[in-house]
């Protein structure tokens, strides 16, 4: 991306302020079916770097199916709409692509892959990602460095990360492996679907620990959850109601008390009720 | 090692399938007595084998083809097959005198021909077109009093061996292709490790078919004497071509009082085109005897070639305590067929074996376990245990599982256990969010899946087994 323009010699901003100005993702009016049912029903979110934005809503909503469909899960057909990430029409690029893009998806119930090792796994997706980007393979002992720095970054045992990829992990155990994974990653957008369910109170502030220590300027979370609390740890710039396949109430981490405290029947009541 | 995998996962085709153009000596096509005698005399052989020959010729003329696998075998011509091909410039004294056409093909399979190379430890001995070439670490092991040779020098230097021994394991009547093999093979290589020895590093034969219109039939034969203790690896090869090709062999292993075998093949033959074009019809007979008391044997093979598959390394456990094991992972693809498998012969007292196979289906392959356990009304205690796993990558693809149990002593404990699975897309989907694509997320959940037999591999034949199981199922899913 190129933001050499015009404006260059005109004003005093920094490019990075003039980034900040840029979105990291659009979504224009998504339309997306599973198995010929329609579950987004044109869906509107605009992402800018440095930003948090919490999606919550009710279960069925559509939550994980965008989700699903941000990472390019084949199981799920666009049928309208764009998606726009740093600049690139997302829905383009295959599944990997995504990834090496700079899209990790924290998944709300991760899959076992017997046999695999986690090392042998990651060692295989950071090295992906690095030929995506031109970069060299990585050599073994940055490998075991980076292992070791994220496994500290999120109180990972040691005998998780030598086992096979999330195979006999319990469920907190499993969520936290996804963070580590983002950690080794380092993805400049995150979505977090539901990673605080099934974490001890404990488990929760290890992990939202974690997200905050990868937040930096130029990325980007989407955090999708049920419960206020977690906001308390991972604080959002704006919450999101999706219900229905639409974003249907946009505000500020105000309004995650307000669900918390009301549930969402009003929600559904101001949705039925406009025009 | 996951740098390597990666890189030849690009190479997408059966990367050996080159010829070599060296002289070849090679015989009219057709079987008959007088083909026998010329085989025979070619190798100088004595009159004693000449003999087993013909006795094995006349046997096999009267033996049908074997239809009882799950296998659609295409008639076999035996008379438009030539029986006997050889590099012309035989029996090279040193690397000096080996073609260097031959050198280039070993080369090219990367085989450690010469010494220096072999700082890996391996003793390599190679055998193309059914003429063992060279070979290598002969004196080292000599001094051990090991004996590692091909077939043909062991007839003529170690004749009471060779005598004693061959077709004591697999008798030529055994069946139709042994019978054929015992006729007219041609090479193969002989170890002999010594009472009390253990062998210091790793034997392995390599086979590779060059020659067109030529069967290869080796006969290796492995005998470990009391208190010894020997790892063989063995590795196929052969180029591209259009027809058949026929591979008969046979390995036969005994394994002495308290000693211990451990055979690995890594399979490779040329498997056929994505169409089923071509390709290597692989019938093998390969068969050990724990004949002492404690006395162990384990097979490991990874199957990813060949056209058509029929093979069941088997173990006879004669020796009391004696125990056997099989690991194996058989992976067809396109139109593979493969009915593999093994056979446990519990005779002694406290006898125990061990089955794990793992089939990988693909394409419109079809893969067949085919397993026997027998207990003799003898053998008291005896053990066995059997997981017979299938994954199929695919739907047009077959998993068949025929385990035959035959129980004849009440103090057995016979225990099987079969799983089919698929292979799963959630899993795939998972590691494609990782950056990682839908052919390399195949290759690591397959190779996570036959990890238990990979382990067993000695690690440079995992290596290369964990590359193979990744290319033979290249664009297999999604
Ligand atoms: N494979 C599928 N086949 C049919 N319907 C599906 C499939 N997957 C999801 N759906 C439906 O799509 C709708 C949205 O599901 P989704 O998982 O996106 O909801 P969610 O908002 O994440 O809910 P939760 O809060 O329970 O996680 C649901 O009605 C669900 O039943
Ligand atoms: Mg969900």
């Amino acid at each position: 991306m190129n933001t050499t323009n015009n404006n260059q010699s005109q004003t005093l901003t920094s490019p990075l302020l003039e980034r900040l100005g840029e979105a990291l993702l659009t979504i224009k009016n998504l339309h997306a079916n599973i198995n010929g049912k329609e579950i987004l029903k044109g869906l509107d979110l605009t992402v800018r770097p440095g930003e948090i934005h919490a999606i919550m809503g009710p279960n069925g909503a559509g939550k994980s199916t965008l989700a699903s469909v941000l990472t390019g899960n084949p199981a799920f057909e666009v049928t309208h709409g764009s998606v726009t990430f740093q600049g690139k029409d997302l829905l383009e690029l295959a599944p990997e692509q995504r990834a090496n893009e700079g899209i990790f998806l924290s998944f709300q119930y991760p899959v076992e892959i017997p046999g695999v090792s986690m090392v042998n796994f990651m060692r295989t997706a950071i090295n992906e990602q690095r030929k995506y980007r031109g970069l060299d393979q990585i050599s073994a002992t940055d490998f075991l460095r980076l292992m070791r720095e994220k496994k500290e970054l999120v109180e990972m045992d040691n005998k998780l990360a030598n086992r096979s990829v999330n195979e006999g992990f319990s469920g907190g155990e499993k969520k936290r492996n996804e963070i580590f994974q983002m950690a080794m990653l380092d993805p400049s957008l995150s979505i977090l679907d539901e990673t605080d369910s099934g974490l001890d109170i404990d488990a929760l502030r290890i992990v939202a620990n974690g997200v905050n220590k990868l937040k930096r300027p130029n990325n980007a979370s989407i955090v999708i959850t049920h419960y206020q609390r977690l906001l308390d740890y991972i604080i959002p710039d704006f919450v999101h109601v999706l219900y229905d396949g639409k974003i249907v109430k946009s505000g500020t981490k105000d309004l995650a008390f307000e669900l918390e405290e009301r549930g969402y029947d009003w929600i559904k009541q101001e949705v039925e009720e406009a025009p | 090692m996951a740098e390597d995998i990666l890189h030849e996962v690009t190479q997408a085709d059966y990367k050996y399938g080159f010829t070599t153009d060296i002289e070849t000596d090679i015989i009219p096509i057709g079987l008959n007595e007088d083909v026998v005698r010329l085989i025979s005399a070619k190798k100088n052989e004595p009159d004693w084998l000449l003999e087993y020959r013909l006795k094995a010729y006349r046997h096999w003329t009267t033996m049908k083809m074997p239809e009882w696998a799950q296998l659609k075998i295409p008639e076999i011509d035996y008379q438009s097959i030539s029986y006997y091909a050889a590099p012309r410039k035989n029996a090279p004294k040193n690397l000096d005198e080996v073609d260097p056409e031959l050198l280039n093909t070993f080369n090219k399979l990367g085989i450690p021909l010469e010494e220096q190379m072999a700082l890996s430890g391996i003793a390599v001995d190679a055998v193309m077109d059914s003429v063992s070439v060279k070979t290598t670490f002969k004196e080292t092991l000599a001094e051990k009093g090991i004996i590692f040779c091909s077939f043909s020098e062991a007839v003529e230097h170690h004749p009471d061996l060779v005598r004693k021994y061959m077709g004591s394991v697999v008798p030529h009547t055994d069946n139709f292709y042994a019978a054929l093999n015992t006729a007219v093979f041609s090479d193969g290589s002989f170890v002999y490790i010594p009472k009390g020895v253990r062998c210091p590093m790793e034997l392995s034969t390599y086979f590779r078919i060059n020659a067109m219109n030529t069967g290869q039939f080796e006969r290796t034969l492995i005998v470990a004497d009391e208190d010894s203790y020997v790892s063989y690896l063995e590795g196929c090869t052969a180029p591209m071509r259009d027809e058949n090709q026929l591979h008969a062999a046979i390995v036969e292993i005994v394994v002495q009082k308290n000693a211990e075998v451990k055979y690995s093949t890594v399979q490779n033959w040329y498997p056929g085109d994505k169409e089923g074009k071509g390709g290597v019809y692989n019938f093998v007979t390969k068969r050990g005897i724990c004949k002492g008391d404690n006395s162990k044997l384990s097979w490991t093979q990874v199957e990813t070639g060949s056209a058509i598959t029929w093979k069941y390394p088997s173990c006879i456990l004669q020796g009391d305590n004696s125990s056997a094991e099989f690991y194996s992972v058989a992976v067809t693809n396109h139109h593979q067929q493969a009915d593999t498998g093994t056979k446990m012969i519990h005779l002694g007292k406290n006898t125990s074996s061990h089955i794990l196979s793992k089939g990988i289906s693909a394409g419109v392959s079809n893969n067949s376990y085919r397993g026997l356990v027998r207990v003799a009304a003898n053998a008291e205690n005896a053990r066995n245990f059997s997981q017979c796993d299938s994954l199929l990558l695919g739907d047009k693809c077959g998993a068949h599982t025929f385990p035959y149990m035959e129980v004849n002593n009440d103090s057995a404990v016979v225990e099987h256990e079969a799983t089919t699975s698929k292979i799963n897309e959630d899993q795939i989907f998972y590691c494609n969010q990782r950056g990682i694509s839908t052919e390399d997320a195949v290759g690591l959940i397959v190779n996570g899946y036959a990890k238990e037999v990979i382990n067993k591999l000695p690690m440079e034949f995992a290596v290369e087994a964990q590359k193979l199981l990744q290319i033979t199922l290249e664009g297999s899913v999604g």
